[in-house]
């Protein structure tokens, strides 16, 4: 089914990373006054999915639960959305534990959106600025915002040109989004890795993988929804409040520059090459964003052919199963372990039948993860801080400089989306039947009763023992947190002004 | 090899007595969702023999969705203590030996239940309570747990040394081989490590065992005229049905799913249980005894090596019908966090959960028995939460290893044993250390 997509009732966030408006600040804000903020939020003119001459200055506007609630929704319409985005991000020890969110980690520290009610903003408006024109728009808003909003705390941004703090080439890998909705819409066996995901899975309203709707708030359509909402695909006779609409985590994670180098260096005894080629063996990637493992001979639908793209996204871990070239342990193979729904290999009916049975004891150990397609996220986070040198991180600065990402993703599926890959897959301790250790950048490396040693890292070698590296430190610890909504663009009127 | 064996007892709870039960249980944690091993009400650390034990009282919360059916139903359910667990070897000698360990906790739990006997005669009640499960699964059969604490010693104390070596230069493989077995040998002969050789298969259940693998296919074979001859009749009964029964499946209630998070997620392993109405009708109640006759076989015969079809984070898990097979509870002990044991089972085995699950009450909409159902992911997974039972007590003997730990163990002890090996073979051997 091929369809036009309507771009200008989605906000650009799902569409775009806004290359262009390098200068970005979030503020999180919390409800003072509802009418004020309703009329505020009325008025706000949000950058569309549509394209057009790039304005100087434009906006995303997010809810978490309790924002929906500060502002008028009835409980009923909020209680409709995914149970994880009512509940919040930092507010459940349960979920913290789930998350990893637990020791260095643990919301009770957060800088913002703690368990504490208080903590948690109603409302995150994401600015983003053509270079030198945030501050001016910033001060704008913040004179707009006197009476409706208190501002908790702008989230600040830096552009590092596409590097994240530690210094490797970031936010390569991004699945693409079916807006044509080329792919089929019904449940279906995929044999073949893509980067290409059904519209469903990250907007709204639409088949996702399973070729289902996702659940959301479907309203009777009467008064304001008859005529400010789009009816459901799924369901004609209701308004569809989520349609065109996608959830929103935002987690600052806080970066330990000097503690990553200087641990690296001591591990490689100092010598500079050994060192870096740890770091890459760590995230899964070259600093300068290429691949550790050859481009795949077959084209991966939702990757460019050109030969740039093929090289740093055009590739699958097929041909690597023991992780000799990229460890299975690695970042970018945890967050994404680029494989379908049988194991690599699988060749007509008779080895599809014994595969789907478990008879090919040579695939099993391949299928211990599998089916990424229900598992990606779209990721829109941005750096923070300052950005150091290897020199400076090396000499172990005296004052502490803070630097990270805010990171930020969008998934229609909370929880086999997001909650999902940092659950199991980053902060797992088993990911692939791999033991005692967590994802080597992002592990919380916390000791349970049983579990307790959560700190290495292996790095398989031809011919001989693994290498592995033990004692780990933790290098992010997230330091805020929340889950919010990110309505579409007719959504956000109604929500609004009904 | 020593078989593999279960035992599981339903009693039923006095009136009145449900909450003081539950925390009379609760004594038995040392924190929630972790069974302390040296409690003082059955200590399940003492027994060399058992892998998993629970305590769940069966509060059967879905008993109502039969009305959707046009079920009139009886004003009340009996409320079940369940006690239930795997071990080496036969169950009933299990619920002896915890009886010689631990008559007086058991007594004391029990007397919350009708009909609960003074002391000598506990034995004998629990064995009377001890009811045949349908369908049962071993990750690996005959692997026990004594060789489970074996093997991780010996993995681990075999990874400490390779390690060490993990700047060996490359290409001395046979000579790294050489000094891990020399290690090992040198190791057990100080009694450091053990490698205890498996007892002798029982006999009788050799015989018993091999008498099961023939008789099904047997009978299969004998029933095929008339399968045939009714595959037509069954396929429209299946069909009209598969068109007309109603899907329970809203959000489950988030303080129940508050309830269950709680236990979870507190080491790499959850147990989980559920317990859910047969569909009413001789249609349904054939169906699903056939069907889990059947996944009994394969679990008993065909799998039992690492993995059930795809699945290879399952350690245990079991089929038990009860109330006169009106309903049917499921239990198994896991890998992971429930969201990733429901996609595992949504992507690698929603065919498996069908033919058994869609002959419950409120199971999403299958087609051709095999088809949709589990695949409609969300409603599969509000089924499962409403129908899940929080585990009141939960113990297993081995912590922090996964099934798939396991698999490792046993397959660094078996490189061990080989006389030979190519530099192949070592390299993919070290791999595993």
């Amino acid at each position: 089914m091929s369809k036009d997509f309507d771009f200008s009732d989605v906000q650009g966030l799902l569409r775009f990373g806004y290359k262009h408006h390098t200068d970005s600040a979030f503020a999180l804000l919390r409800v003072r006054n509802r009418a004020a903020a309703r009329a505020w939020l009325a008025s706000a003119q949000v950058g569309t999915g549509a394209k057009g001459p790039l304005p100087k200055t434009l906006l995303q506007i997010a809810f978490s639960a309790a924002g929906l609630r500060e502002l008028g929704v009835p409980a009923h319409v909020t209680a409709a959305f995914a149970p994880e985005f009512v509940a919040g991000l930092g507010t459940d020890a349960n979920r913290a534990r789930r998350l990893g969110d637990v020791g260095n980690n643990d919301p009770a520290h957060w800088e913002w959106g703690g368990p504490a009610e208080e903590a948690v903003p109603h409302v995150l408006v994401m600015v983003y600025a053509l270079p030198g024109h945030l501050q001016e728009c910033g001060l704008g808003l913040e004179s707009h915002w006197a009476v409706p909003f208190e501002l908790m705390r702008w989230l600040p941004t830096t552009d590092m040109g596409g590097v994240e703090p530690f210094g490797f080439t970031d936010g390569i890998s991004q699945p693409e989004i079916d807006w044509s909705r080329e792919l089929p819409a019904e449940d279906h066996d995929s044999l073949a890795y893509r980067n290409l995901s059904c519209l469903g899975e990250f907007v709204l309203g639409y088949p996702n993988e399973y070729g289902r709707f996702t659940a959301r708030p479907l309203l009777d359509p009467v008064g304001a929804a008859a005529t400010q909402l789009p009816r459901a695909e799924d369901a004609p006779d209701r308004a569809d409040l989520g349609r065109n609409g996608s959830y929103l985590v935002l987690r600052t994670l806080r970066q330990d520059v000097p503690g990553f180098w200087r641990f690296l260096h001591a591990q490689a005894g100092g010598d500079a090459a050994e060192r870096q080629r740890i770091a890459e063996a760590m995230v899964g990637r070259k600093m300068d964003g290429h691949a550790l493992v050859a481009p795949a001979a077959e084209p991966i639908a939702g990757v460019d052919a050109d030969a740039a793209a093929r090289a740093q996204n055009g590739f699958t871990f097929d041909d690597d199963a023991a992780g000799l070239r990229c460890p299975v342990g690695a970042h970018i193979r945890r967050a994404n372990p680029r494989n379908a729904d049988l194991p690599a290999g699988t060749r007509g009916l008779i080895s599809r039948a014994a595969r789907i049975l478990g008879f090919d004891s040579g695939a099993l150990h391949a299928d211990a993860i599998a089916s990424v397609r229900f598992h990606r996220v779209l990721r829109r986070g941005r750096e923070y801080g300052r950005r150091m040198s290897m020199a400076e991180a090396l000499a172990a600065p005296t004052t502490a400089v803070e630097t990270g990402l805010q990171f930020v993703c969008l998934c229609a599926d909370l929880a086999r989306q997001f909650e999902f890959v940092q659950g199991a897959w980053i902060a797992g301790t088993k990911f692939a039947g791999l033991p005692h250790e967590d994802d080597p950048l992002m592990g919380n490396r916390i000791a349970a009763p049983d579990e307790p040693d959560t700190a290495r890292f292996t790095m398989p070698r031809a011919g001989c023992p693994n290498r592995v590296i033990e004692g780990l430190p933790t290098f992010v610890d997230v330091v805020g947190g929340a889950y919010f909504f990110l309505p579409g663009v007719r959504a956000l009127r109604y929500l609004v002004t009904s | 090899m020593t078989p593999p064996g279960h035992f599981m007892i339903l009693a039923e709870v006095l009136p009145g007595r449900v909450q003081a039960l539950r925390e009379l249980l609760a004594q038995m944690n040392s924190g929630p969702g972790r069974a302390d091993p040296a409690n003082r009400l059955l200590p399940f650390g003492r027994f060399e023999a058992l892998h998993f034990a629970r305590f769940a009282i069966l509060v059967d919360m879905t008993h109502g969705d039969l009305a959707a059916h046009g079920e009139t139903m009886p004003a009340s359910l009996p409320t079940y203590l369940s006690f239930f667990g795997d071990c080496d070897g036969a169950g009933d000698a299990q619920l002896d030996e915890f009886v010689r360990v631990a008559q007086g906790g058991l007594l004391e739990v029990f007397a919350h239940c009708a009909g609960c006997p003074a002391g000598p005669d506990l034995a004998a009640w629990l064995r009377a309570r001890n009811l045949p499960v349908a369908a049962a699964y071993a990750n690996w059969t005959g692997r026990t747990a004594r060789r489970i604490r074996e093997e991780r010693a010996l993995a681990e104390a075999l990874s400490r040394q390779a390690i060490g070596m993990g700047t060996t230069a490359p290409g001395k493989l046979q000579a790294v081989r050489a000094q891990l077995v020399d290690y090992v040998a040198a190791e057990r002969r100080q009694g450091r490590l053990l490698v205890t050789p498996d007892l002798p298969t029982p006999i009788a259940w050799w015989w018993r065992n091999l008498a099961h693998v023939v008789a099904i296919p047997i009978l299969g074979l004998l029933a095929l005229p008339f399968l045939l001859l009714y595959s037509p009749l069954f396929i429209w009964q299946l069909r009209q049905r598969e068109r007309a029964d109603p899907e329970i499946v809203p959000a489950p209630d988030l303080a129940h799913v508050a309830e269950l998070a709680t236990f979870e997620d507190r080491g790499i392993t959850n147990a989980f249980t559920a317990l859910g109405s047969v569909k009413p009708g001789r249609f349904r109640r054939y169906l699903v005894i056939v069907l889990v006759a059947l996944l009994d076989y394969a679990a008993r015969h065909i799998y039992g090596r690492g993995h059930l079809t795809r699945v290879q984070t399952i350690h245990f898990a079991r089929w038990v019908f009860i109330d006169d097979k009106q309903r049917l509870l499921f239990a198994s002990n896991y890998d992971g966090i429930l969201e990733s044991y429901m996609d595992d089972f949504i992507n690698k085995v929603a065919w498996g959960l069908n033919l058994v699950f869609s002959n419950g009450v409120g199971y999403p909409r299958t087609d051709w028995l095999v088809k949709g159902g589990a695949r409609n992911s969300q409603a599969f997974k509000n089924y499962l939460r409403r129908h899940q039972v929080p585990n009141s007590v939960w113990y297993k003997a081995s912590p922090g290893l996964t099934a798939m730990d396991l698999a490792r163990h046993g397959r660094i002890r078996e490189g061990l044993d080989r006389r030979a090996m190519s530099d192949r073979e070592i390299e993919d051997w070290l791999r595993l250390l």
